[in-house]
């Protein structure tokens, strides 16, 4: 019997529920990092340009206010949907995280499991965030006042490039729990599992252009994502330069940065499904209302 | 037979001035007043009067570092005074302002220019009620800020504090209170043409003996707010001013570890539908651009009329206008006083300018005299104003206000997102279901429906957008100024 040669597989970009080449034609390897005689090709993904991403800004954009509008309860259960999904691939997910080299398989199990109970954290959020973070302010006019948390509109965030699949989660899921519409540039060195998260996505009915990927150079996506005027909020997990280039980008339409240490545990502490998450992501709008006969 | 008098106009009615303000100030730097090491200083002027208050010290860069080396000594001792205690301190500032409430009203108005009503009624009592407020929350930070381990959270640290000349003491209110309720210490540098209320809120804190160090205010101007952007011991920046220079900030703390939060501009929208009460809605647009001479920076600068009731609403408006009272600032009958700065009115004056040479069709009160001396602007609104005019699109920080109509909801909620800003907006209707569905739709940090310009040390305040990030009071005011 001859032997079954492999299909090897070349992940596309996902942008506005579709899922194209970049238009660029570019592609490059994603290697096996186990594979000690210096990584061999295991599969291609594309390599996303500087149009690219505008092209997924412009329909992050077109989705994020039906999205923001939509009601908590239901983003709550298509987040739910996406846990599930998840699930189902979990094998494929632990074997895509153990090819980043960086774990054996039992860690790589646990890092799938906590990433897929996270999600499910987060699912719950959504139709609760207004009630922790939000509330009546006592002011001391006749004035019913009142705080609620809203998105605030189109964010891009770089994913850690260690832990390939929780470290995405936990950055791309407040954002999307919360209202907003979300670029997500995954791990570079690692980005599969991500690539699957975005396979998940229209089974879960995330709506077209609320959660876009894209795979490529980080180089050359993060002076473009702290330049476009049209992204409200970066949440980044990169190197210290790079984390410079997004902050200088503060000055272009005031959009909001949140940092987190690429060096972050993902896995510990409780604090990455707390309402801290929501930094950057969420307003806080307050609305005054008079209160007489 | 003589002819009845029609004179109906108020006798002055001066507030006394009676206010000790010394020929000029040093730095207040680790509990006591220093000459700076500059060696210069600036001199403030009555802007209702041009004639010289007092002289306030410029700190240079070397004063800024003793301020902050002061602030960064003190933090050790503050972060640790257990949270009743330091709530006892914010009390007993809250207490002192209150009792000199009455000085500190008349010297701001002195040095601002803002009717005494104003300063006597708003002002003051605001900046009392931030300190008695945020008093309260000493204790109750690891539930109001909660850590995953459950203990209180820790302060972030030095706090270099700038704030605009527009509302000074209340604005050295929002950013100190909070800081100090959080364990921060804190380097306030207030706007150079105000600082006189700031100075005097130092008496009060040595009359209190709040710990030396805890706060610094060091006045100057442009390159001392730079000089404290850019020291490399400061772990916070508080911004509220103008976008330009919050943009400015932003690029100077890029790539340090410096938390940032920005309050800034705002072209804000005020809507009234046809179906809300007309006479209150009017009321209601009088305060949103002519209160503090429109100097404000979630003031309603553009206002969305329905169009069935524009005629009426422009009319009353107009009938409204002429009866402000325009003039000395200290008379508890003024309505409208004196701009804060010759280079503020020059601005002001270039904007007028501008809106009718863009086409737009000009309304004052053009026959009110001025007094002869000061910075005055009477108030005016524009109407033929296009969205793409520059007086609809920039903000002015002048009782000049752009008149815009709309035939539906979704046109006003179009119109009054159409900006970069997004700090507050106005609803006016009697429909509360409609109020609370545009409310929801405009992309704004404060919204106030059937009123405006209301602040409350409990309700969050801050911008969307170009307007900032961040809040200030209520919790999430606290957020910021949590580790």
């Amino acid at each position: 019997m001859t032997e079954r040669s492999e299909i090897t597989k070349t992940w596309k970009l996902f942008i506005g529920g579709a899922f194209p080449r970049s238009e660029s034609g570019r592609v490059a390897p994603v290697k096996d990092l186990t594979d000690r005689s210096g990584g061999k090709a295991l599969a291609y993904a594309a390599q996303a340009s500087r149009k690219d991403l505008r092209d997924a800004v412009e329909a992050a954009r077109a989705a994020q206010e039906k999205w923001a509008a939509s009601s908590g309860y239901l983003r709550g259960q298509i987040i739910y949907r996406l846990a599930e999904l998840l699930d189902g691939r979990r094998e494929e997910l632990i074997e895509a995280v153990r090819m980043s080299g960086r774990v054996g398989k039992s860690k790589a199990r646990t890092e799938v499991e906590v990433a897929i109970d996270r999600t499910l954290s987060f699912a719950g959020w959504c139709d609760k965030l207004d009630s922790v973070v939000g509330g009546r302010n006592a002011v001391a006019g006749p004035f019913h006042c009142f705080s609620q948390i809203e998105a605030t509109g189109v964010v891009a965030v770089f994913a850690p490039e260690e832990f390939p699949l929780i470290g995405f989660l936990t950055l791309v899921l407040p954002a999307i729990a919360c209202g907003c519409s979300v670029i997500a540039m995954p791990s570079s060195v690692e980005p599969i599992p991500a690539l699957i998260v975005a396979e998940c996505a229209p089974s879960a009915d995330i709506p077209p252009g609320v959660l876009n990927v894209l795979t490529g150079l980080r180089e050359e996506l993060v002076p473009v994502v702290a330049a476009h005027r049209d992204i409200d909020a970066v949440v980044a997990s990169v190197e210290p330069e790079m984390a410079k280039i997004l902050q200088l980008g503060v000055a272009e339409n005031l959009k909001r940065v949140r940092l987190v240490d690429p060096q972050a545990k993902f896995l510990e502490d409780l604090a990455w499904s707390s309402p801290s998450a929501f930094q950057a992501v969420t307003e806080v709008k307050t609305v005054w209302h008079t209160v007489g006969l | 037979m003589t002819t009845p008098s029609t004179n109906w106009d108020y006798a002055p009615a001066p507030e006394s001035t009676k206010v000790e303000i010394k020929t000029q100030y040093g730095l207040f730097i680790d509990g006591a007043f220093r000459e700076p090491r500059s060696g210069r200083s600036i001199e403030t002027i009555n802007p209702a009067t041009e004639s010289s208050l007092s002289r306030i010290a410029e700190a240079d860069a070397m004063d800024v570092n003793l301020a902050v080396v002061a602030a960064r000594k003190a933090l050790k001792n503050w972060r640790r005074v257990p949270a009743l205690e330091r709530a006892k301190y914010l009390y007993r500032i809250a207490r002192r302002i209150q009792e000199r409430a009455r000085e500190l009203a008349v010297l701001e108005t002195m040095d601002n220019g803002k009717p005494i009503r104003e300063s006597r009624d708003e002002d003051v009592p605001q900046a009392a009620a931030h300190f008695f407020h945020h008093a309260g929350w000493c204790d109750k930070l690891r539930w109001a800020c909660p850590t995953s381990n459950g203990s209180a959270p820790e302060p972030i640290g030095v706090c270099g504090q700038i704030i605009p000349w527009n509302f000074p003491l209340m604005m050295a209110a929002w950013k100190i209170a909070p800081a100090l309720a959080c364990g921060n210490t804190v380097v306030l540098k207030p706007a150079e043409t105000t600082s006189l209320t700031a100075l005097h809120l130092a008496e009060i804190l040595q009359e209190i003996d709040l710990p030396p160090g805890v706060v610094n205010i060091i006045t100057g101007a442009g390159e001392t707010g730079r000089e404290l952007v850019a020291h490399g011991d400061v772990d916070k920046i508080a911004f509220t001013g103008s976008t330009d220079v919050g943009r400015a900030i932003a690029s100077t703390v890029a790539g340090t570890k410096k938390r940032l939060t920005l309050e800034l501009g705002g072209k804000s929208p005020n809507i009234i539908f046809a179906d809300a009460a007309i006479d209150q809605a009017v009321e209601g647009i009088v305060s949103s651009i002519w209160a503090n001479q429109g100097q404000v920076c979630c003031a309603g600068s553009r206002l969305l009329v329905e169009e069935s009731v524009a005629d009426e609403v422009i009319e009353k408006l107009r009938l409204r206008m002429r009866s402000l009272r325009v003039g000395d600032p200290l008379d508890k009958n003024t309505d409208v006083g004196a701009i804060n700065s010759r280079a503020q009115l020059d601005r002001i004056e270039s904007f007028i300018k501008l809106g009718v040479a863009e086409g737009a069709q000009r309304h004052d009160i053009s026959d009110v005299a001025l007094p002869s001396k000061g910075f005055w602007c009477k108030p005016c609104f524009f109407t033929a104003v296009q969205p793409a005019h520059t007086i609809a699109r920039e903000e002015i920080f002048g009782p000049v206000l752009a008149v815009m109509t709309f035939r539906t909801p979704d046109e006003a909620v179009a119109r009054a997102n159409n900006t970069m800003y997004g700090l507050s907006a106005g609803i006016w209707t009697s429909r509360g279901s409609k109020a609370y569905e545009i409310a929801r739709q405009i992309k704004a940090g404060v919204i106030w429906c059937n009123t405006f310009n209301q602040f409350d040390p409990a309700a969050p305040f801050g911008g969307y957008r170009e307007s900032g990030f961040g809040r200030e009071g209520g919790r999430s005011g606290l957020s910021a100024y949590c580790a």
